[in-house]
């Protein structure tokens, strides 16, 4: 069996950890701009719902495996789901659990080294003075190669320094590095988003700049519009904000748990880390953003900005209307600002170079040290197109499948692993060994039945969206014989590449064709690099499998 | 605001922050597992 020295400091370390995991850049950009576009208060039905049928479950079920595989000495998912059932497909399943982290971090780490450059600008007092025009245009600037906004080639000097420092942080190991992070981090990302929480539900229309009271936006949130309740749409969006929420299927909660013993609980922590995230989603991430936004740019200008998504408010909006506060008040909400959403970043990443440490660790023996360069050295490679080809796709291309596709994917196989092959009753007395809590029989039939097939249906769902999302006009469509039409965003759209193939039949532009082209070009070849990198990994992984085989540890 | 917003709203979140609360003080007063444990900083405590 392999041996680790790793191990959590302590109880409270670890579920800060897991909490940081989850809580992410979503928890404050994409929650509230899904809950507007889906229902506004009536979104948080389906959103609770749906957190309580697939998130518990699915929590419980990656925190059943990590403590499983960990016991059977392997820190990360090809081995240890390999270990749970005979079949050999099982390690390779398995590989996304790096694949996933792997994939993400490597785009996840330019996006937080965005909090990094916004803190110092905001702390330098760039957007003093900035109409918001400019503060729209400094980020355009920013994340184009080449055009100066500060200091020379900018986004890439603050990625490094962001990979710098993920690092350094990783090579201390668990308890020294990782936990003491989430130990400082996770409470000062609660505190600054309750000072600016308060700060956003006590806006006041005609102080500082502000055109409306903070009672509209929360109105604009919150008001439900429960006939939205009947739409498909609406509950495959909440199911999906619960799973990219909670981190679920990236592979990253196996390897947190897997350092822990078999007499230990995961019951209680799991409920505690997971119980955690909500509350920084809905009650945090609920009072920020969007009292703010309405407050100064009106509903509609809300509406428009929240259609390009949740990243756009974040850093194209929000610096602007700090700025509306005063030089210094407007600074230190800015360094808050981005300072928790550097500390929801930072704490998610290191939860991606976990596993990829762990599987170094168990199978090559590396010290945390030189896992944790590995892990910096491969984020460094993957990393750079997505900064250098930033407005060709190339950072969409990833998140799209590294960051929804694969963890779908892997999600319903490790549920399909644990309650039908690995079998219910085992898995069912692996939840509840040392737990500290009773955990209710009913949460059993969930994992037997409704997680695995929700999740089917979720993975469905996602390869085959039709157009616009909508459901109902789609098979209404198919019955009379229409076909079935693919969203751009579908599986099976991207795929095609029908969106960017659209957009080229309809240009004319001699120099937008070639752009398109180029786009095209670069999206094929991101994901020709994705699979080199699930391939690479696979050959690893079956390599590492067969040495183990020899040596009857598997 | 209107009411089936406030009401809505303050449900969420007293809700969730209950919930919240009440698994977290859960945690912190369950009395830790005999050692070997999983946790290193306990290590050597009397108990």
């Amino acid at each position: 069996m392999n041996q680790t020295n790793q191990a959590w400091g302590s109880r409270i370390g670890l579920i800060l950890a897991m909490a940081g995991n989850a809580v992410g850049f979503g928890n404050f950009l994409r929650f509230p701009v899904q809950a507007i576009q889906n229902g506004g208060g009536a979104f948080i039905i389906p959103y609770l719902v749906s957190f309580l049928i697939l998130g518990l479950p699915l929590l419980f079920i990656e925190w059943s495996i990590g403590r499983y595989g960990g016991s059977r000495g392997f820190h990360s998912t090809p081995l240890m789901m390999q270990s749970m059932d005979r079949r050999r497909m099982w390690k390779y399943v398995g590989v996304f659990g790096l694949f996933c982290n792997i994939g993400i971090a490597s785009y996840y780490c330019y996006l937080e080294s965005w909090t990094l450059a916004y803190i110092f600008h905001s702390a330098t007092g760039t957007f003093n003075g900035m109409n918001q025009h400019q503060v729209v245009q400094l980020f355009s600037d920013y994340v184009s190669i080449g055009k100066t906004t500060l200091i020379p080639f900018e986004p890439i000097v603050f990625f490094l320094i962001c990979l710098g420092i993920n690092v350094y942080i990783l090579s201390k190991g668990l308890s020294g590095g990782v936990e003491k992070v989430a130990k400082i981090g996770m409470p000062l990302l609660i505190l600054f988003g309750i000072i600016l929480a308060i700060r956003a539900v006590t806006l006041k229309s005609g102080v500082d700049g502000a055109v409306y009271d903070s009672s509209v936006g929360l109105n604009f949130l919150w008001t439900p519009h429960f006939d939205s309740i009947y739409n498909p749409k609406v509950w495959f969006a909440a199911a999906s904000q619960i799973f990219f929420t909670l981190s679920l299927g990236m592979g990253s909660i196996h390897a947190y748990s897997s350092y822990l013993k078999r007499k230990d609980d995961i019951a209680l922590n799991a409920m505690s880390a997971g119980w955690m995230n909500e509350f920084v989603e809905v009650v945090l991430g609920g009072a920020i953003i969007i009292p703010i936004a309405v407050g100064y740019l009106g509903i509609d200008r809300v509406k428009e900005l929240a259609a390009m998504g949740g990243l756009g408010l974040g850093f194209k909006t929000i610096p602007y209307l700090f700025s509306q506060w005063g030089h210094v008040i407007g600074a230190v909400a800015g360094v808050m600002w981005f300072g928790l959403l550097f500390f929801a970043g930072i704490t998610s990443s290191l939860a991606m170079g976990t596993p990829v440490q762990g599987f170094l660790e168990d199978e090559f023996k590396w010290s945390r040290r030189k896992t944790a360069l590995a892990f910096g050295g491969i984020i460094l490679i993957l990393g750079l197109p997505t900064i250098l080809f930033f407005n060709q796709g190339v950072f969409d291309e990833y998140d799209y499948w590294t960051g929804s596709f694969a963890l779908f994917v892997f999600a319903a196989f490790e549920a399909v692993l644990f309650a039908w092959f690995f079998g219910i009753k085992k898995g069912w007395e692996e939840i509840n060994t040392g737990a500290d809590i009773r955990v209710s029989r009913i949460f059993r039939f969930l994992i037997m039945w409704v997680t695995p097939v929700l999740l089917i249906i979720v993975f469905l769902g996602a390869v085959f969206t039709p157009v616009g999302n909508d459901w109902a006009a789609a098979f209404h469509g198919l019955f009379q014989g229409q076909g079935w039409i693919f969203d751009h965003g579908s599986v099976i759209g991207k795929l095609m590449n029908s969106g960017l193939k659209e957009q080229l039949a309809s240009a004319t532009d001699p120099g937008l064709i070639a752009d398109i082209k180029y786009r095209i070009l670069l999206t094929n070849l991101s994901r020709l690099l994705l699979v080199a990198l699930f391939v690479g990994i696979s050959l690893i992984v079956r390599k590492a499998y067969y040495k183990h085989k020899r040596e009857g540890t598997i | 605001m209107n009411t089936s917003a406030l009401i809505l709203m303050l449900s969420a979140i007293v809700g969730i922050t209950a919930v919240t609360g009440y698994f977290f003080i859960k945690v912190l007063r369950t009395k830790p597992k005999d050692e070997p444990d999983s946790y290193t900083d306990n290590d050597g405590q009397p108990r």
